[in-house]
């Protein structure tokens, strides 16, 4: 296990876990942006690179920025006075430790059940061109349609009424 | 431990951090900082099991991960339009203080 | 000896690490070639700081600055040391970790769009099978740190710049990448490397450039709209607008970090030019089969400080557009336009070589351009011109 993997599973972790504990929303969405990155080089550590590339493109290059904006426009700069745990954290801490000890029991448990295929794909650019148009050709057209109903979604979601006093 | 196992660990890992994210925090916005890193976590998985799995050349787990990548993405925007309109109506984004269907 | 000359940078490279010991050599490769990027962009930056100020100058008929050395320049010795030893100021209420990080995020993600530009034959740093993804990647990076100066200097205006800058980044970035994928589409690759190849045959003595194409002169001319949108230069420059907004997102910031900003903005304008010389003007490929024999890397550098050129004298000549205006641009327009060029530049490869492609793909463009233009302006009443002369 190479220290780059140790590098940046350390700061993915470490900027997840800054992202839900921060008490201003704007650095947990800076810090959400740093999980995403080391995310990013992880796939990138794993061959994927156009996987990696579409990570970085979609998630910091606009769902980053998108949740940087819906901050802004409602005011989450400003720091609440309630509290910014809600009154049952600690079942909710509970049930994610918990999931955390299910998960990683199933995973040490089956060690030595996994794959273990060592050397790297070549996965070629041209050859993810031929799946997206050939295999997965019904996928790509749905979440074209998908993209396309969920962009008039959220402009009809968001968008200001007609006769509203704004 | 093997490399897979040590990549299954960390979006484990990640994953629960989301689930406690979304579970804990008041601020809706913040619920959904959680679920876009539950769906990095599981990107993360697919992504590591194509790698060492039987047969990358198929390139099963990075389509996946890609039309993932993409579906999250619009989930995102429309959860995201969805605050906002909620914030224009309740004036807050407070999870708590939304309480009008309650017993 | 036209190709020693050609692979000067090349031969260096591997002379210099051909006498280090076997361990260290890929790391000292490597660094050789990001030290190589690293000082050769600043020193076009400090050029370009001049002709521009020369040159708007000029353009305004005034001369610029004449002080400092022959004919001004020395100038950006002058800036710098002016930079580096100004007061840094950071307001009391602002953010200071995140006003801190925003101009090194800016930096350090407009450096990296450099490694996949082609300077040169076999000249550029990785040759990546998905170059041109991970430049776009890159690219859509560099709006997250404006918002970050924007937000952190706990200032109205800079706020307003920030939001209006990240708006108009995001708006023109789907024609930025519609744009290419037109000549990705035509080549087959999206690796930089090979797109400049395919574009290094000649006909008759003329290139294959994209440019002469009809799908391509269309998609150069709003690739280079959208990258003027991209990098907030002026006509678009409204988030930074000296007359508007103060400065815009770095009102706030002073001395060095300033510094940085600025050259993260002329940077990100060389990389666009680089990527824009890449897809559309042939890379490092000569003008003319006969002058083959001047170096590749000379080549690439004259498009991209040609490329400045324009975006200096663009900006020295037209008026600023209101931020509705560009959007409208960019959504109504632009956008459209991108889309039909992708069926346009279809078209292109499979009429098959001959006259009837030029006139077919000429004719859709024109005809959409007018069609779509008029649409656009009919709301618009203008009166006839009048014309008042300073007696």
């Amino acid at each position: 296990m190479t220290i780059v993997f140790w590098i940046l599973a350390a700061l993915t972790v470490a900027s997840g876990l800054t992202a839900v504990l921060l008490k201003n929303t704007v650095h947990c969405a800076l810090a959400v942006t740093g999980a995403f990155a080391g995310l990013a080089l992880l796939f990138l550590q794993l061959d994927a690179q156009f996987a990696g590339f579409a990570q970085i493109l979609v998630y910091i290059g606009a769902v980053a920025i998108l949740i940087v904006f819906a901050i802004l426009l409602t005011r989450g700069s400003e720091t609440p006075q309630g509290g910014v745990f809600s009154r049952t954290w600690l079942a909710g801490l509970c049930i994610a430790a918990a999931v955390f000890a299910v998960l990683g029991w199933a995973v040490i448990r089956s060690v030595d059940a996994l794959p273990q295929q060592a050397a790297s794909p070549a996965v070629s650019v041209m050859d993810i061109g031929n799946a997206l148009m050939g295999r997965y050709v019904l996928p790509l057209e749905i979440v074209a349609l998908l993209l396309t109903a969920a962009l008039i979604g959220a402009v009809i979601v968001a968008m200001h009424e007609k006769g509203d006093g704004k | 431990m093997t490399p897979l196992a040590g990549y299954l660990l960390v979006a484990a890992l990640v994953f629960a951090i989301g689930l406690a994210g979304a579970l804990t925090r008041r601020n809706a916005i913040l619920v959904l900082i959680g679920i876009e890193l539950m769906l990095n976590a599981a990107n993360l998985n697919l992504i590591a099991f194509w790698r060492y799995g039987p047969h990358p050349e198929a390139l099963t787990g990075v389509m996946f991960a890609v039309f993932s990548i993409a579906v999250a993405a619009a989930e995102a925007a429309v959860g995201l339009g969805l605050v906002i309109s909620i914030y224009r109506h309740a004036r807050t984004t407070d999870l708590d203080e939304m309480n009008r269907m309650k017993g | 000896m036209a190709t020693a000359l050609d692979q000067i940078f090349v031969i260096l490279k591997h002379w210099i690490v051909g006498v280090l010991p076997a361990a260290l050599q890929p790391l000292v490769g490597v660094v050789l070639s990001v030290v190589a990027i690293i000082a050769t962009f600043p020193a076009l930056f400090a050029l370009t700081t001049v002709l521009e100020r020369k040159g708007l100058g000029r353009i305004q008929n005034r001369i610029g600055p004449n002080r400092t050395g022959p004919y001004g320049i020395l100038q950006p010795v002058a800036d710098g040391i002016k930079s580096l030893t100004k007061e840094d100021i950071v307001p009391l209420s602002a953010d200071a970790v995140v006003h801190f990080l925003a101009p090194l995020v800016l930096v350090v993600v407009v450096f990296l769009g450099f490694a996949v530009l082609p300077m040169g034959r076999n000249m550029q740093l990785v040759d990546m099978d998905a170059g041109l993804l991970f430049f776009f990647a890159i690219g859509a990076s560099t709006e997250l740190s404006i918002f970050m100066a924007g937000w952190s200097s706990r200032n109205k205006y800079s706020l307003l710049g920030a939001m209006r800058a990240v708006a108009q980044m995001i708006s023109y970035e789907v024609p930025l990448l519609m744009s290419s994928v037109a000549v990705v589409m035509i080549t087959g690759s999206l690796s930089l490397v090979k797109i400049v190849e395919a574009q290094n045959q000649y006909t008759w003595g003329l290139p294959h450039w994209y440019i002469f194409t009809p799908w391509g002169f269309a998609g150069f001319v709003m690739f280079a709209t959208a990258a003027t949108a991209e990098t907030n230069r002026s006509p678009f420059d409204l988030p930074e607008g000296e007359s508007e907004l103060v400065a815009g997102y770095f009102t706030e910031y002073s001395g060095f970090k300033f510094a940085l900003f600025f050259l993260g903005e002329y940077l990100g304008m060389f990389s666009m030019s680089g990527l824009g010389a890449a897809l559309y003007l042939g890379g490092w490929s000569a003008p003319l089969a006969v002058l083959s024999f001047v170096p590749s890397w000379i080549w690439f550098f004259s498009k991209v400080m040609l490329s400045i050129c324009v975006f200096i004298w663009l900006r020295g000549t037209l008026p600023r557009l209101r931020q509705d205006q560009l959007m409208n641009f960019a959504w109504k327009f632009v956008l459209p336009m991108t889309l039909l060029n992708l069926l346009v530049a279809g078209l292109w490869r499979f009429l098959g070589d001959g006259w009837m492609r030029w006139v077919v793909c000429s004719a859709i463009l024109l005809i959409a351009y007018v069609i779509v233009g008029r649409a656009e302006m009919h709301r618009k009443h203008y009166g006839p011109r009048s014309y008042r002369y300073a007696e």
